[in-house]
């Protein structure tokens, strides 16, 4: 297993953790009044771009998925809409599911749409970056022993994390105990959020203690 | 001895429902307070002797009545606000007038917990606190022993005229020299009840010769019940109200003499929830107001503050002080001061010094410690204070010291009171512990021995050996046996406390304690053969290589932490969210399955040997691809994987991948329909919708549309006989909700007669009986005649149609799609999931449970006491008829995990001819997870039945649950039978 690549995951993902930290803190210094559960929407749009925008960054940094092909400026605008429209729909979709899950309908629409824009861009954001627009990779990669690369390890563990996170996030909201965290959805997004984390700290570890058994094979 | 694992579950459920029974018997104890009331006639306590010789205080005799008639108006469901908000103010300008201005006194009384009439108007009468058990013989109350305020009166001579709800009839027989009771159970009927107590009104209230008049007054409850708090039928009913008050006060009035004033009481049993029901204790449930009117009272100057809180049980105290009776012994009220407010001062001590004088001794009854009570100490201090001031009284002082003294005397005496009914109010709940914990440890140790026998129980044969005959003859059994008649022997010879177990009668108690020794062998040598198949572990390699699906992970996951959230009570109020998530959780966990099935295994058949090959050593997918061509295996995963080429094909591939998720679209919009549970409860949900008066003709087409559907649902696999007869009684639901006014027909725009539809109703009772009658019919004859297991399947189809058609009667009109989504997930889940997937029994019978206990909480019940809809009992009825009565309401309350479970039985003795033994699993599985919940529950209970919620939460749930399992053993047992036949079958 190459250790250097292990590393620079580790420090990627050490650097979105940070950054979600910082999302907490450091807006404090530049809005009045913030803090994440009084002005939670806010906080959940400043955590979306944050992660988005290093997520970004950073895959252009590391270039985790080397293609050796040359592409034409064309289809990479293309690819680039693509990723937008796949994530847009993505957004819709988490958006149905919580509504399914019994958040209500018309009313908090916007706390809704945000929490599921949040996990968006902890899962399908990330994907979309690693693997793009290509549902056939995400199939693949989702299922078990589909992983090639210790990026797509660490996608897969992250995802998961987040959406149990979201998931165990949930279970506080019908207790009697009157916090500002069981209003909807501050408990499913930080849940997530922490999902998200813990995926991010648990990832390279889980890969560096397995490296044994991983035995990554090109296709 | 060999079992088959349906007898082994059903057998276990039984004795489990046995210990459930017993724990149940020693939770609810009948209250045993006082001596019995005919033993009970003690001279009442003279006033506390003056210290020093010589002086006596020559005041024995119990003060004389302070009023001369009471009027009781008694209006069920009364909330506060009714009177005291805005409500009050806009329909009931009499009392509004005579709360501001005239001579009365207003209190909100707080009823406790459960808020249902009879405990209620027990609390009203005896001044004690019932326990929760009253709810349960609520239906059936049997006449009040207790010594209370109507036998006082009546032994004093005092006449009683008595109209309104029968219960008071019931609960005080022969004690009214004239009464006409109204049967409380047509809760549709909103009008005639209160006309059939006012008609008697203007004649009663000319005649002089009764002195307590009590009138219950029905209309508001039925209409809280049917339409809900804010329905437009409030207000009138609230200015009807207020003209009967008007009449009985003008009449009260007018006849009122010199020497003693007349008294009208107004008051309510209970309030009304938001959502118009009661029994819980939400606010609006537990606030009643509490009125006394009459001309001794100074008219009041200021406008009136927020009025007072009072406990509901203090009304017994002061009446009794009001009509010069003795308190009753159980009564834990307080004297209401402000009523008698006017009299003199020693008078006044007198009085609340007979009241402390009767708590302190229910005390000494009830606490061998009561000497170290904080209250009983205040109330001696008391007494003592109370003595020195009758000594200076007695001596003729009669300065402002005096009054001033009195007064402190007063305050100390209040304060006694007060410590006084609230440490006896602690005490209402004793529990009977040895027949608790006999109970729990009958049903974890079935329980253990249930989850001991899982991996035999679910082996291919579903049979394994039971070893009877060695712990039966072992000496440990015997020892144990012994063991446990001394312990049994010790408790009852030594506890002071009464026990019901030990008052049942010597040979039962020795055949359960023989039962639990039994349990106990049979776990230990479970344990003991485990061991040693463990010391053996190359024979069976099977349990470490068996692979965790997402399924098994999920449903593992979701039933261990559903136990686990019975500890809360916010999560036993919530609990339909639990189940809600869980079954929400299950569709997409299944989505997940489909897809995989549907493009993976496509995948894998293409590139078959480039990418697949390389993973030897996966257990997942790729193993599952390449074991294609395999002949079929027992494991099921290889299973499904084989049928998935024939299982790809075009339309039905997206249908089935669709069915996850029009699963959950039906599940949101049924989440929607009824708004349960606590938190949410006052939430606007469509059920309440379409139940308002306005949109009868939206819920008339909803109901005829869903009739339809049921019946397109169910018919294709009936027999021709039954269609046609299923079409009937479909019709005949519809035509019994357009009598009973829920529905119109499209002709009919005047629906003005409104019956209570028994012809209708027996009408589809006719082909309820007769489509149950054909199932059953081709199940016997599958039976005898060996016949194939089509008819027996068709039996079995038509047994289930027979009680959707039961349950289409019996829910109301606007829950009639809970049915039909019922009916659709069902059919859909079994095509395109269940069927293709080839799940094995143990995955399918938790799903149907999950699915079950979703609909349970879909169909709008909770786990609170006020969700039950008595109505269903008297479907078809003309009157009270217990059997049928508790029969029916049971069957509405528990139609969805009921029609769930019999589906499941259809489903899987379809599946016989894949895997014999599936029902014997599924069998076994039902009775596990019914058994894991209650077993932990019972414990939990236990351990928190000091909790600030027991009664209004944890009570009631544990209600639920050991009905529920009462069901579920008759549940498994009919599992049992339809798994018999088919054995003897084998066998032939």
């Amino acid at each position: 297993m190459r250790e250097a690549e292990v590393r620079r995951l580790l420090a990627a993902n050490l650097l979105c953790a940070l950054a979600i930290v910082l999302t907490a803190v450091a807006p404090a210094f530049f809005l009045d009044g913030f803090s994440v559960l009084g002005t939670h929407l806010t906080w959940l749009c400043v955590c979306s771009v944050c992660v988005a925008t290093l997520n970004i960054i950073l895959h252009l940094v590391l270039k985790p998925n080397q293609s050796p092909k040359r592409r034409s400026f064309a289809h990479k605008i293309s690819r680039f809409l693509k990723c937008c429209i796949y994530f847009f729909m993505s957004c819709i979709l988490f958006h149905a599911i919580i509504v399914l899950y019994g958040a209500p309908l018309i009313e908090l629409v916007t706390e809704t749409f945000l929490f599921a824009v949040l996990l968006s861009t902890f899962t399908t954001l990330q994907c979309l970056c690693l693997l793009g627009p290509n549902i056939q990779a995400w199939i693949r990669v989702f299922s078990k022993n589909g992983a090639m690369s210790i990026w797509e390890s660490s996608l897969q563990i992250t995802s998961v994390c987040s959406i149990l996170g979201a998931w165990f996030g949930a279970f506080p909201i019908p207790l009697d105990w009157d916090r500002p965290w069981q209003v909807w959805p501050i408990s499913c997004s930080l849940g997530a959020t922490f999902g998200y984390m813990a995926g991010l700290i648990i990832a390279p570890l889980w890969i560096h203690w397995n490296r044994k058994q991983l035995t990554y094979k090109s296709r | 001895m060999r079992l088959r694992s349906g007898v082994f579950a059903s057998s276990c459920l039984l004795v489990q429902a046995l210990g459930v029974a017993l724990f149940l018997r020693g939770f609810f104890p009948v209250p045993v307070r006082s001596v019995p009331r005919r033993e009970a006639r003690a001279d009442p306590p003279a006033e506390p002797a003056p210290p020093g010789p010589g002086m006596v205080s020559n005041w024995t005799k119990i003060p004389p009545p302070l009023f001369k008639k009471v009027v009781i108006v008694l209006i069920d469901a009364l909330r506060d606000d009714f009177v005291f908000g805005s409500k009050g103010k806009q329909f009931m300008p009499y009392i509004t007038q005579v709360v501001e201005k005239g001579t009365s006194y207003s209190f909100i009384a707080e009823a406790k917990p459960p808020t249902v009439t009879m405990p209620r108007i027990k609390a009203l009468m005896t001044g004690s606190i019932p326990g929760f058990i009253d709810v349960v013989v609520n239906l059936n109350s049997p006449a009040l022993l207790d010594d209370n305020l109507i036998w006082q009166a009546k032994t004093a001579g005092k006449r009683i005229i008595f109209y309104g709800d029968d219960t008071w009839v019931k609960l005080f027989p022969k004690h009214f020299v004239e009464y006409d009771g109204t049967t409380s159970f047509f809760v549709s009927d909103f009008t005639e009840v209160d006309d059939n107590v006012t008609r008697h009104l203007d004649r009663v209230l000319k005649r002089e010769d009764w002195d307590l008049l009590i009138l219950h007054y029905l209309g508001l409850d039925h209409i809280g019940h049917m339409t809900g708090p804010n329905s437009p039928l409030v207000g009138p009913k609230l200015r009807e109200m207020d003209n009967i008050l008007k009449k009985i006060h003008v009449s009260l009035l007018s006849k009122e003499e010199a020497s003693l004033p007349n008294l009208l009481v107004v008051c309510g049993d209970h309030g009304m929830s938001e959502t118009g029901s009661h029994g819980g204790s939400s606010e609006g449930e537990v606030h009643t107001p509490l009125l006394f009117i009459s001309s001794a009272f100074g008219k009041r100057s200021a406008p009136l503050a927020q009025p007072q809180h009072v406990q509901q049980t203090d009304l017994a105290s002061t009446l009794a002080i009001g009509l010069g009776l003795p308190i009753s012994r159980n009564s834990v009220g307080n004297l209401i001061l402000p009523v008698v407010g006017g009299k003199t001062m020693r008078e006044q001590l007198r009085f609340v010094h007979l009241n402390g004088f009767q708590l302190s001794r229910l005390l000494q009854e009830n606490t061998p410690a009561y000497e170290k009570d904080p209250g009983y100490e205040h109330f001696k201090i008391a007494e003592k204070s109370h003595g020195n001031w009758i000594k200076l009284y007695l001596e003729g002082n009669n300065s402002e010291i005096l009054l001033n003294l009195g007064k402190k005397v007063l305050k100390q005496y209040l304060e006694a009171l007060k410590t006084l009914s609230s440490s006896l109010s602690k005490q209402v709940a004793q529990y009977d512990i040895y027949s608790m914990m006999v109970g729990i440890v009958i049903i974890m140790e079935v329980l253990i021995l249930l989850l001991l026998s899982v991996p035999k129980a679910l082996s291919r044969q579903a049979e394994f050996e039971v070893p009877l005959s060695p712990p039966l003859f072992s000496l440990l059994f015997y020892l144990m046996c012994l063991m446990l008649c001394a312990v049994h022997v010790i408790v009852c010879t030594s506890a002071e406390s009464l026990c019901y177990f030990c008052s049942m009668s010597w040979l039962t108690a020795v055949g359960v304690m023989m039962l639990i020794s039994a349990l106990m062998c049979g776990i230990l040598s479970a344990i003991a053969k485990i061991l040693e198949n463990y010391r053996l572990p190359s024979k069976n390699p099977v349990a470490s290589s068996y692979n965790w699906s997402e399924i098994d992970v999920l449903i593992l996951a979701g039933t261990i932490g559903h136990v686990l959230s019975l500890g809360a009570s916010s999560f036993i109020e919530e609990e339909h969210q639990t189940w809600y998530f869980l079954i929400n959780t299950l569709c997409l966990v299944l989505c997940q399955e489909l897809c995989r099935n549907n493009f993976l295994l496509k995948e894998c058949d293409l590139q078959h040997s480039t990418s697949v090959k390389q993973n030897f050593d996966s257990i997942g997918e790729s193993s599952e691809c390449k074991n294609i061509d395999i002949p079929a295996e027992s494991n099921s995963k290889l299973g499904k994987a084989t049928s998935s080429s024939e299982f790809v094909k075009g339309s039905d591939k997206w249908i089935s991948l669709a069915t996850p998720w029009i699963i959950l679209i039906c599940c949101r919009l049924l989440r929607s329909l009824n708004q349960t549970g606590v938190q949410w409860a006052h939430r606007p949900d469509f059920g309440h919708w379409l139940t308002s008066s306005e949109h009868k003709s939206e819920l008339s087409f909803l109901a005829a549309v869903s009739l339809l559907m049921i019946f397109f649902l169910v018919q294709r696999r009936c027999s021709l006989v039954s269609k046609i007869a299923m079409a009937l009684g479909l019709l005949g639901v519809y035509s019994y909700r357009a009598a009973t006014g829920n529905v119109t027909f499209p002709w009919q725009h005047d629906g003005k007669d409104i019956s209570k539809g028994i012809t209708e109703a027996r009408f589809v009772y006719v082909f309820v009986l007769g489509i149950v009658f054909t199932g059953t019919k081709d199940l016997l004859k599958s039976q005898v005649v060996s016949a194939d297991s089509s008819t027996k399947s068709t039996g079995l189809w038509e047994v289930y149609s027979g009680l959707v058609l039961l349950a289409a009667l019996l829910f109301r009109p606007h829950n009639l799609p809970v049915l039909v989504f019922c009916l659709l997930i069902q059919t859909m889940m079994t095509k395109y999931i269940w069927i293709p997937l080839k799940f094995d029994a143990a995955q399918i019978t938790i799903m149907h449970y999950w699915f079950g206990q979703a609909f349970f909480y879909f169909q709008g019940n909770s786990n609170g006491i006020a969700t039950v809809d008595i109505s269903t009992g008297f479907v078809g009825l003309d009157s009270y008829v217990e059997i049928p009565a508790i029969f029916l309401t049971a069957f509405a309350t528990y139609a969805g995990p009921f029609l769930w479970a019999i589906h499941l039985l259809c489903y899987l003795s379809s599946e016989v001819s894949r895997n014999s033994a599936a029902v014997g699993h599924g069998c076994f599985c039902y009775a596990l997870m019914r058994s894991i919940p209650v077993a932990i529950y019972v414990v939990l209970v236990t351990g928190l039945r000091y909790h600030l919620f027991i009664w209004s939460v944890f009570s009631p749930k544990l209600l639920y649950e050991g009905v529920h399992v009462f069901i579920t053993a008759a549940v498994c047992l009919f599992f049992t039978a339809m798994d018999q036949n088919h054995s003897y079958k084998v066998q032939d």
